[in-house]
């Protein structure tokens, strides 16, 4: 007996308003989990019916049962789930044929089926009418009318799926007129399939047969005996030799009952989107389409880079102002510091990123169910094929420019695992807003007044890393795609859904799951690794250090001083103080332990120290170095951090910032991935850490190596 | 030698003949309604060129030039 509460799927199309119907059964009560093993979410909610509770699962949507990857498998595997007791088939109205097909594999299988005919106010404005008595008897299963966006037929749904669940309810599959030659082949596959899975009625084991000679072969799926494989080859090949093509076979027997079935029920006047089809004439014209396509895109950018702006300062400052009640609050010590710079510190680091996801994610739902987000994937597909990538990787990719967490995120719109892999890979190297503040403090250190031609020195070397970091990235992709994440030729076979307005609460809903999930889950990383950080930085604690600067304190006080003097020296003194022991600690250590490794790309060991503090997140680069000069709290724009940085020099008495190891300063923080919230994001949203280890290596080799490249090269060229 | 989905310009209607992709790509063409037999009409091309725009079985769908050049035709209203 199984004891969990019995499971109704949701299955259907893309865009078939899946979501929508979901969302409106279950009221917005869902939970998003994950699949085991593989990185899709799995929305469920429960829903109380007459019956008794039940749990109702958003299965991704599909045009098809076949799979030959692990997440293509989800559908089929929650369908033999034991305690799944029925499906809800979403079917587009104004798309029935391709609906009918998903529908029909599903009462093929056994498993009982509801068939929600979704959009009908969308087909009866189209002229499209459907009798559904006579479908679902053609189908042998129960055709409920609705239009989710309207709530309309909801209840007659959930009647509908009260009465599916009692005991007696079986689909009863139509006979679909498959050739003689493959029955003869089903025959075969049977013993084995009946040997895999023993409780099968003779319906779920034929479709199990079918499902077989669809998906195996080519395939990388997970627990499929070795005999079932076997038999599977050998059909095959018996096909190949005698000139038939099993895979056409099943599915234009399919098709064909599909239209037939879709011919006797369905007064079709010649389909037709007149309302999109206009839109589209002007959305993907050559001109004005990608004129539109731009400024969209600079839309989704400008609200990123500036539009998330004020509420992250806020956050941040609320941050600050927590800290200070803190400090206040409670004694000094180490308690104090792991409150203050560990937890409070690390729960304002997950935060701050909250405004551009929900953002982000807003703008990606508006443009995916509006039916948008597949035009900009047609116009742009040209450009991304050239590196392997989809068209669907550009609006992950251009949020990149922003912050890579929300982009890593977005990569969520591309369906194949490979091709999202290699976005989310590759789009770190886009040069991100948190870069900025590091360029702008070494720009105005090393180029302060310089020019090149008409342009100022700084300028320039800002343009070009911007430049370099498109390239690179693009490069990268290409790269990934021919080595590491090797595979079949990525294809772009994508549905140009009708331009729809999409409701306003599903995006919320949408948007606020995707940051509670990151909150949870991303956010937990972070903040783990914000409290490692600190410690790092901390510890340990130099006796010598204190007493050194106690006896400086005691000194001043004794001095005759007037107050604010007196004030103004214990503070820098203070500054002092933290830098010296910063110095101590592990991190000041490892700084120092580095530093002929980082000699050769013209570093020292306190920028060493910067850049290990810079993996918290990469402006904190700029507070590290105020620490590490003993200036204390300073900005990108601070004139002591900017004079110490000139004034600092080698043992050898050369200075440590030149143009050129400025340069080199700028390629390393381009290219290296110093970003424990991107490696956190990573992790979350691939699966496993083998991936942002990966990403962590290859860009920090990638960085060390061209960082030696510009400065090496550059004083070969007797530029420094 | 028989044309393909890619010789087709917007506009104009052709039947699928047969379908020389991967296996599956094929396949998956072949679940989305692109069977031999098939009307097929090209809407458009895409800005730059590629991909294309389909309309098949009352429905919508892009595919890239090199996928639509191996889908032979029988071309129909040229
Ligand atoms: N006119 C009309 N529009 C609908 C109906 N149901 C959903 N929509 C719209 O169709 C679009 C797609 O709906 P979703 O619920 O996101 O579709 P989905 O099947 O979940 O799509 P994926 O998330 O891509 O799998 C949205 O813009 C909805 O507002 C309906 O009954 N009538």
């Amino acid at each position: 007996m199984d004891v969990r509460v019995p499971q109704v799927l949701i299955a259907g199309n893309p865009n078939s308003g899946k979501s929508t119907l979901f969302n409106a059964l279950s009221g917005g009560s869902a939970r998003v989990g994950n699949y085991p093993g593989v990185t899709v979410d799995r929305t469920s909610a429960h829903l109380h019916l007459d019956s008794g509770p039940v749990e109702l699962v958003d299965v991704p949507g599909t045009y098809s049962l076949t799979a030959s990857s692990p997440e293509e498998q989800l559908a089929v595997n929650a369908l033999l789930e034991r305690n799944t007791r029925a499906v809800v088939c979403v079917v587009d109205a104004t798309t029935l044929k391709r609906g009918l097909y998903l529908a029909l594999q599903l009462i093929e299988s056994g498993v009982p089926v509801i068939v929600a005919m979704n959009m009908m106010d969308a087909a009866e404005r189209m002229g499209l009418h459907i009798d559904t008595e006579v479908l679902s008897s053609l189908l042998g299963a129960p055709v409920v009318p609705v239009v989710a966006t309207k709530r309309r037929g909801l209840d007659a749904l959930r009647r509908q799926v009260e009465r599916t669940l009692r005991p007696d309810a079986r689909s009863k599959p139509p006979d679909i007129g498959y050739p003689e030659a493959l029955r003869a082949d089903i025959a075969r596959l049977l013993p084995a399939i009946e040997k895999w899975r023993p409780h099968a009625t003779a319906n779920e084991a034929r479709a199990f047969a079918l499902w077989c000679m669809l998906s195996l072969g080519d395939d990388d799926l997970v627990g499929v005996p070795e005999a079932v494989r076997e038999i599977a080859a050998d059909l095959r090949n018996q096909a190949a030799s005698e000139g038939r093509n099993p895979h056409l076979e099943i599915i234009a027997a399919r098709y064909d009952w599909v239209d037939d079935v879709v011919r006797r029920t369905c007064s079709e006047r010649a389909p037709q989107m007149p309302f999109s089809e206009k839109v589209d004439r002007v959305l993907t014209h050559p001109v004005a389409g990608i004129l539109i396509f731009a400024l969209v895109m600079f839309g989704i950018f400008e609200a990123l880079f500036a539009g998330a702006e004020p509420f992250m300062d806020a956050i941040e400052s609320l941050t600050t102002s927590l800290q200070d009640l803190a400090v206040a609050a409670l004694p000094a010590g180490v308690l104090r510091d792991l409150i203050v710079e560990g937890i409070i510190a690390g729960v304002g680091n997950v935060l701050v990123f909250a405004p551009q996801i929900l953002l982000l994610f807003l703008f990606i739902g508006f443009l995916e169910d509006s039916g948008y987000l597949a035009r900009v994937a047609f116009v742009i597909d040209r450009v991304m094929k050239g590196v392997g990538l989809h068209g669907k990787a550009f609006v992950p990719l251009l949020s990149g420019f922003a912050c890579a967490v929300p982009a890593v995120m977005a990569t969520r719109t591309i369906e194949r695992r490979r091709d999202r892999l290699v976005t989310m890979l590759a789009l770190p190297l886009m040069s991100c807003s948190a870069r900025l503040p590091v360029y702008i403090l070494i720009v105005g250190t090393v180029f302060a007044g310089m020019s090149v031609g008409w342009f100022s020195a700084g300028a320039v070397a800002l343009f070009s890393m911007y430049v370099l970091s498109v390239l690179v990235t693009l490069g990268a992709a290409a790269v990934l795609r021919r080595t590491v994440l090797r595979g079949p030729t990525p294809t772009f076979l994508l549905e140009m859904p009708p331009y729809r307005w999409p409701s306003a609460t599903i995006l919320w809903l949408n948007a606020w799951r995707r940051l509670r999930i990151f909150l949870v889950d991303a956010g937990t990383i972070i903040l783990a690794m914000t409290i490692v950080l600190w410690a790092v930085l901390s510890f340990p604690k130099s006796e010598e250090v204190t007493e050194r600067y106690e006896a400086e304190r005691a000194r001043i006080q004794q001095m005759d001083l007037s107050a604010a003097a007196e004030e103004e020296a214990l503070r820098s003194l203070e500054s002092a103080e933290a830098g010296a022991q910063l110095e101590q600690s592990l991190g000041g250590r490892f700084g120092h332990a580095i530093e002929p490794a980082l000699r050769p790309i013209g570093f020292d060991w306190q920028i060493g120290v910067g850049i290990i503090g810079a993996f918290a997140a990469r402006e904190v680069f700029v507070s590290t170095l105020g620490v590490v000069f003993g200036i204390g709290e300073a900005d990108e724009e601070n004139k002591p951090l900017r004079q110490a940085l000139r004034d600092a020099r080698h043992a050898d008495g050369t200075p440590v910032m030149t143009p050129l190891s400025g340069v080199s300063l700028m390629v390393f923080f381009l290219l290296a991935c110093q970003c424990m919230s991107t490696i956190a994001v990573v992790r979350k949203e691939s699966g496993s850490w083998k991936w942002p280890l990966f990403l962590f290596s290859y860009m920090t080799v990638l960085a060390y190596l061209a960082s030696l490249l510009v400065y090496q090269g550059g004083r070969l060229l007797g530029l420094g | 030698m028989t044309p393909s989905l890619a010789d087709l310009r917007p506009g104009q209607t052709g039947e699928i003949v047969s379908i020389d992709c991967d296996r599956p790509i094929a396949r998956r063409l072949m679940e989305m309604g692109l069977l031999p037999g098939t009307e097929v009409r090209v809407i458009r091309l895409a800005p730059l060129g590629d991909p294309l725009e389909l309309r098949v079985r009352g429905y919508a769908l892009s595919v890239r030039r090199a996928e639509a050049a191996r889908i032979a035709i029988r071309a129909r209203g040229m």
